[in-house]
């Protein structure tokens, strides 16, 4: 082994080893930060809602009907949701790969899960803000029956399929964005693992948007979702620390 | 005394390409190691490993004590990174970018203002980065690589972007830790007339081997310059 040492031989330096830093405390620093980050270049969320508003416009004069209901109107809400979301899950990682925020968080003595826990939270905020959008314009526009008495179901449902959709696309993102293709790969990746989630919304939503006006949601898609959720939760811790590394 | 780096036969290859060979070096606590090279020489790369964002594929690399990449757990947090890339969000302030990091890093905000008024942007802290020069961009990101105080300087030509008068003001910020004390530094560079009377070790490489290792007394910057040709 080649060794150089300099002339000065400086006193050795003891200093504390740096204290980790508590998840809960790196999962709120990143969170404030993907927040501000959005607040300022508006490129995630009004683009999702944008999409939503015009793909119901879009099914509107398509299907050449004033209005819509069970089946066919759960099969157009969620999968304009879907592909909405699939716009902001393209966005999710791109600040952090452009403009180094891999380097610095892999830099920093935290638990990697924390970034995995951070942009789950933060895809859901995006999807709730979708929401609050697309589903009251897509009762004016498209729903035949008055949404009010399902409204309770229809917001357990949508919270379900929404966690699904927030681990799923945040580990596919993860995935996608440091290849050359991540606008293509991204969604390609991701269709096939969320069509169960949108297969799961649109049967339990189905009944409630049914002009019998039932108020529960099937409790077996419910279940079904729940369970998806859980698995891919799973998955998704086991993984994503590889998926940050070299 | 203790060894801040320890690497033997070292190596790492993108694909077919090796951009590490056969580097071995040895640096103690306090010494500046300044490495000279080409573009494509594997400064960054080295950098890149010693900061553990890239994992060796051959040889042993130890970094304050701790093997890589076995123990990259217990260097992060003790490795300030300066490379290319100023690892901060331009839509974000100077402020806002520093106190993230700073959450990141367990330290105080007052600890942010001190590094702050250190490389003179406390003015111009509550501006998105977006809109600063690439100077000013520079000096905030020194003051993020030295924000939580660490035991060792990953510098990738730190004086990129930055006038003379710049370059004054973060010399003491990059060259002296919290402790008063030398830091132990890395610096990739391409100016021997300003970076070797710095270095306490110098090593020149060329495609991805080292072609010189000395301590920088004995290095005559015509040496350096031949690494060029």
């Amino acid at each position: 082994m080649s060794s150089v040492q300099a002339a000065q031989q400086p006193s050795e330096i003891a200093r504390p080893a740096p204290q980790p830093v508590a998840l809960w405390r790196t999962v709120g620093a990143l969170l404030r930060k993907e927040l501000l980050v959005e607040l300022r270049t508006l490129e995630s969320v009004p683009a999702m809602s944008l999409f939503a508003l015009s793909t119901f416009v879009v099914f509107h004069f398509a299907l050449d009907r004033n209005s819509v209901e069970g089946d066919l109107g759960a099969g157009i809400l969620w999968v304009t949701l879907l592909f909405a979301a699939i716009l902001g899950v393209n966005r999710l990682f791109v600040a952090d790969a452009d403009q180094g925020g891999f380097d610095a968080f892999l830099l920093a003595p935290v638990d990697r899960s924390a970034m995995l826990l951070a942009k789950i939270l933060t895809l859901l905020a995006y999807l709730v803000v979708l929401e609050i959008v697309a589903v009251p314009a897509f009762a004016l526009l498209l729903l035949g029956p008055s949404l009010g008495p399902a409204l309770l179901g229809l917001l357990a449902t949508l919270a379900l399929a929404d966690l699904g959709i927030a681990v799923i696309g945040t580990l596919i993102a993860a995935m996608a964005v440091r290849t050359r293709s991540r606008d293509l790969l991204g969604p390609l990746l991701a269709l096939p693992l969320l069509v169960p989630i949108v297969i799961g919304g649109a049967r339990a939503s189905a009944p409630l948007l049914e002009a019998t006006h039932r108020v529960a949601p099937a409790a077996r898609w419910l279940l079904t979702l729940g369970l998806y959720d859980l698995v891919f939760g799973l998955i998704a811790f086991a993984l994503f620390d590889f998926l940050l590394e070299d | 005394m203790t060894a801040a780096l320890e690497l033997e036969g070292l190596a790492r290859h993108y694909g077919e390409r090796e951009a590490l060979r056969e580097v071995s070096l040895s640096l103690q606590q306090g010494q500046t190691l300044v490495v000279f090279g080409p573009n494509g020489a594997g400064k960054t790369t080295l950098l890149r490993v010693l900061a553990t964002l890239l994992r060796p594929h051959a040889g042993s690399v130890r970094v304050l004590g701790s093997e890589l990449p076995g123990e990259s757990w217990k260097v992060r947090g003790k490795v300030g990174l300066l490379g290319h890339e100023p690892l901060l969000y331009r839509e974000l302030t100077a402020r806002e970018n520093l106190r993230f990091h700073a959450r990141l890093h367990g330290v105080s905000d007052e600890r942010v203002q001190e590094v702050l008024e250190s490389v003179a942007m406390s003015a111009r802290a509550r501006e998105p980065l977006r809109t600063l020069s690439r100077g000013m961009v520079q000096r905030v990101a020194v003051a993020r690589a030295v924000l939580h105080d660490p035991e060792l300087l990953l510098l990738d030509e730190p004086h990129s972007n930055l006038d003379p008068a710049a370059v004054e003001l973060v010399a003491p910020l990059i060259g002296v830790g919290g402790d008063g004390k030398k830091r132990t530094r890395v610096i990739c560079s391409h100016d021997p007339s300003g970076d070797l009377t710095q270095a306490d070790v110098v090593l020149g490489l060329r495609a991805g081997r080292p072609a010189l290792l000395r301590a920088a007394t004995e290095v005559d910057p015509a040496e350096i310059t031949e690494l060029y040709r």
